[in-house]
């Protein structure tokens, strides 16, 4: 069901999307520095650290929501200098948010709905007649929607509004959004966040299922080590915006700097 | 009528060929897929199931093997279930939600060489166990999602077995006789299925049935209920239950019935409305379930809306029973009823999915009485029913139009039901089953010398209406030392239908007379209290207050008037009641998890309250040790009042019947 979009084809294994010597600082405060790692196709990439860190400074840049002052990005083989959200979208990236950001009025059909929006092609005039058409899409994409509630176990939920969900459900929608755009690349913010034991193994469950079942590339951050370490194929891990270790989750579970940064040795 | 050709075919695969004949075009079974429902007729059914059969039997499934069923109600599962029948296999559902460990005693138990599965999950659970099953040989499996990575030398999907089936089917027209032969060598003594008891009581034990006498005792209560092809029902109960073989499966087979499988566990009150079936069965607690549901949207609603509703649940109250059951009711009374069933209660029905039902039915435990009469009063035809499994479900049903709350109905057609001197309900019936699985032991202890077989409830028939009422577990009921029959059960239920009563506990065996420990419900009695000024502190004051004393007595004395209507009931009438200064916990070891009254600790617990209630005191101290909510423990004292009952007559002329 994968439709393919825009940009030439990389196989897996190869690298998606490279990080070269990044920067990005916010008057005087560095975010990020100097940091490079890259996420290859197919696997689930993990980006850890102490609070403040710039982990999520780092998915934002990957999105193109921050402008780093230097370094480059290079997705899918096209290196950029500047890049919109709205680009990186229709490039193939999907995110979900650490503050869950849903339209909590609208149902959670439509809310998944929401996330084809890049994929309809016919204008406002087609879709005010709802007929012809327009409807022949509407269709075809609703089918799309309806396989992802079937995918995320939430049939029960198709026509309540989401504001009126607990927040683990919320989370699971808006995974739904993300996968509705069929991304290349998923970068999932925290998608375990507040969540009780059973709400996390779900989560980790769709998360594993996702990257198997849909091929699509993660990465993700996440607080909870052990989930971490048991769902990602390769940690980068940060610390004050610089990147201190990068490799397999035994590696970098055992590395001094990593263990010193989360017990707080003084640097 | 389809039960009438029923009887000519002895297998259930040989009923699956005659509905693809008789009801080709007619729905067989809908599953809702990705919000959508999609239907399959008779002939649909049976071309999927002829080619998974064939699939099967490549897997090497040979007559007489046992094949594991484990999952939620999905049509592939069904189909499995009528292809390894239509090999002579026998089809061992086990319950979706079984851990790891009971599934492993069910498939060694079973001894089971193969298993069909919903999915991933199932899949897993079996895997975890798979060195206690040496003779678990394939897996097969609906849902494909998440096990592209698992070893399929031993695993197969339900959906290529069917693709490859067909096309060797297409081609070859000798594997197509060879199949028909197959089904035509099906006999109706062979067994078809092996049903797992649920196990409250020890190791679960396989209940083995043979298809014949399953067939005859699903035709006998497709005629009962007049159930035809045109009904439709939603399946939606555990596979591994007999409720869900019998009703669904047995009866939609017999009768040429659609059922319909929900979309997932959780929707099934939204498919149920989307379906609007014509026989509906639900255990009493659903039934309660629906009725907050409506009652908590109900004070959500608006101010006229509400009154609306109440209004006329009023006038359902007043005359819808009457009306149902054919007894006169004044002009006025209908008038007023037929237009609550215009604003309400058709609306009300259509919102719960129940528009349709033309026979509802309840069983597994006592209904209540304001509960059953609610939904009757809309006009829904639900009535209860008494079986087992060892029966093959059915042993007692209640006809249109005889309904009573608390009676379990007429004895069903070519059922034989006795009740020994103990009061034990013993049967025979159609359906009756062949033996435990594998264990000759316990099957003799279940049947009398005579061939009868013991249910394990202690029942008997009411005079006036001659219907079986089940009144306890045999092992629980007692006698006075007089000799009365005491079940104990029976009275604690009565009681506890008051809402102002929450829990009862009643004493007797082996005593003069009958006695009650009470606990009210601090909501509704508080309540009450409210209403009429009735000052409290605690539910320690409001238990001992003189008014409630007055208000439980008044109870205490209708279930008397009650118990005395039955004659075999009315030597063991609440003679002293007493109301306990504290509500029974489980935190304290006095209820069970399942909130389950537990006799012996609390006569030990609260002896000085029994002896009072036997020497004849006016009140007793009583001081107990209570756990509170954040562990401490601490000291209730109190003096308890005990009060004494005026009993009816025994042979009462006049009291509520039934």
């Amino acid at each position: 069901m994968r439709a393919p979009s825009s940009g030439p084809e990389v196989a897996a294994g190869d690298v998606l999307l490279a990080v070269e010597n990044v920067s990005l600082t916010f008057g005087g405060v560095k975010a990020v520095t100097d940091v490079s790692f890259d996420i290859r196709k197919g696997e689930i990439r993990a980006i850890i650290g102490p609070n403040g860190a710039g982990k999520t400074s780092m998915l934002n840049i990957i999105n193109g929501f921050y402008q780093p002052q230097r370094g480059r990005i290079s997705f899918k083989g096209v290196t950029r200098t500047k890049m919109r959200p709205y680009e990186a979208a229709h490039g193939g990236i999907a995110r979900t948010f650490q503050n869950v950001a849903l339209f909590r009025g609208m149902t959670v059909l439509d809310n998944i709905m929401a996330g084809r929006t890049l994929k309809m092609k016919r204008g406002l005039f087609w879709q005010l007649l709802r007929h012809g058409p327009a409807l022949a899409e509407e269709i075809k994409h609703r089918a799309a929607v309806e396989e992802i509630i079937d995918f995320l176990k939430i049939q029960e939920i198709r026509r309540v509004p989401v504001g009126r969900l607990p927040y683990g459900l919320q989370k699971r929608v808006e995974l739904g959004r993300a996968l509705a755009m069929e991304p290349e690349l998923l970068l999932l913010d925290e998608p375990m966040a507040g969540m009780n034991i059973e709400e996390k193994e779900d989560m980790s469950r769709f998360v594993l299922d996702v990257n198997d079942y849909y091929g699509t590339t993660i990465a993700l951050i996440e607080h909870d080590m052990g989930v971490v370490m048991d769902l990602s194929d390769r940690v980068v891990v940060l610390d004050h915006g610089v990147k201190i270790a990068d490799g397999t989750p035994d590696q970098v579970k055992n590395d001094q700097k990593v263990i010193d940064a989360y017990l707080g040795v003084a640097h | 009528m389809a039960s009438e050709t029923a009887a000519s075919a002895d297998t259930f695969p040989k009923l699956l060929v005659r509905n693809a004949k008789k009801f080709a075009t007619r729905p067989a079974i809908r599953l809702k897929y990705l919000g959508i429902w999609q239907t399959w007729t008779w002939q649909q059914v049976l071309d999927q199931v002829r080619p998974l059969a064939l699939g099967l039997h490549k897997l090497g499934i040979k007559r007489g093997d046992t094949v594991a069923i484990v999952g939620g109600n999905r049509p592939p599962l069904y189909w499995s279930m009528m292809a390894v029948q239509m090999l002579g296999g026998i089809p061992v559902p086990v319950y979706a939600d079984a851990v790891a460990d009971e599934l492993a005693y069910v498939l060694d138990h079973a001894e089971v060489r193969f298993a069909a599965v919903e999915d991933q999950e199932q899949v897993d659970k079996i895997l975890s166990v798979s060195e206690r099953l040496p003779k678990l040989e394939q897996i097969v499996y609906d849902e494909p999602r998440g096990l592209r990575d698992y070893d399929h030398s031993r695993m197969h999907a339900i959906s290529s077995m069917i693709a490859d089936g067909r096309k060797a089917l297409e081609t070859d027209p000798q594997i197509s006789a060879w199949l028909d032969d197959e089904i035509a060598a099906g006999a109706g003594a062979d067994p078809c299925v092996i049903l797992y008891t649920s196990g409250t009581t020890g190791a679960s034990k396989g209940v083995l049935l043979t298809s014949e006498r399953s067939i005859r005792a699903a035709t006998d209560t497709v005629t009962f209920d007049k159930l035809t092809e045109k009904d439709e029902a939603l399946a939606y109960l555990p596979l591994a239950w007999v409720g869900d073989y019998y009703l669904n499966y047995a009866q939609g087979l017999v009768a040429g019935f659609c059922m319909a499988c929900p979309e997932s566990p959780d929707t099934v009150m939204q498919d149920l409305r989307e379906i609007g079936p014509s026989f509906y069965f639900a255990p009493p607690r659903t039934f309660e379930q629906m009725l907050t549901r409506v009652t908590i949207r109900m004070e959500d609603a608006g101010a006229f809306k509400r009154w609306l509703f109440h209004y006329f649940i009023g006038v359902a109250r007043r005359y819808g029973e009457r009306i149902l059951n054919g007894e006169p009711t004044p002009l006025h009374g209908r008038l007023l009823y037929g237009l609550g069933k215009l604003v309400i209660y058709e609306p009300l029905k259509n919102v719960l999915g129940l528009s349709r039902v033309r026979v509802a039915y309840t069983a597994g435990e006592a209904i209540g009485p304001e509960l059953f009469g609610f939904y009757r009063s809309l006009g829904l035809n639900l009535k209860q029913l008494y079986g087992q499994t060892e029966a093959f479900l059915y042993l007692t049903a209640q006809p249109d139009g005889e309904i009573y709350s608390d009676t379990v109905g007429v004895v069903c057609p070519n059922v034989d039901i006795k009740i020994t001197e103990s009061g034990e309900v013993l049967f025979k019936s159609p359906g009756m089953f062949a033996g435990y699985f594998k264990d000759e032991e316990k099957t003799a202890a279940a049947m009398t010398p005579d061939g009868y077989v013991k249910t394990g409830d202690a029942g008997f028939f009411d005079q006036k209406t001659g219907h079986l009422k089940i009144i306890d577990r045999a092992k629980d009921v007692g006698r006075l030392k007089d000799g009365t029959l005491f079940a104990p059960k029976y009275i604690e239920n009565k009681l506890k239908f008051y809402p102002n009563i929450r829990e009862a506990m009643a004493l007797g065996d082996g005593r003069d007379f009958a006695t009650v420990m009470l606990n009210i419900d601090l909501t509704a009695v508080g309540n009450w209290a409210e209403r009429n000024n009735v000052v409290y502190g605690s539910y320690q004051e409001l238990a001992g207050h003189p008014l409630v004393y007055d208000m439980i007595e008044k109870h205490v004395a209708e279930v008397n008037r009650s118990l005395a209507s039955e004659p075999i009931m009315a030597g063991a009438q609440i003679k002293r009641f007493l109301i306990l200064h504290k509500e029974l916990d489980a935190d304290d070891g006095e209820l069970t998890r399942t909130q389950k009254v537990r006799r012996g600790f609390i006569a030990e617990r609260y002896a000085p309250l029994l002896t009072a209630l036997y020497d004849g005191s006016k009140e007793a101290d009583i001081a107990t040790q209570v756990t509170f909510e954040d562990g401490r423990k601490g000291t209730i004292a109190a003096r308890v009042k005990i009060r004494d009952m005026q009993t009816e007559p025994v042979p009462a002329a006049v009291g509520k019947a039934a």
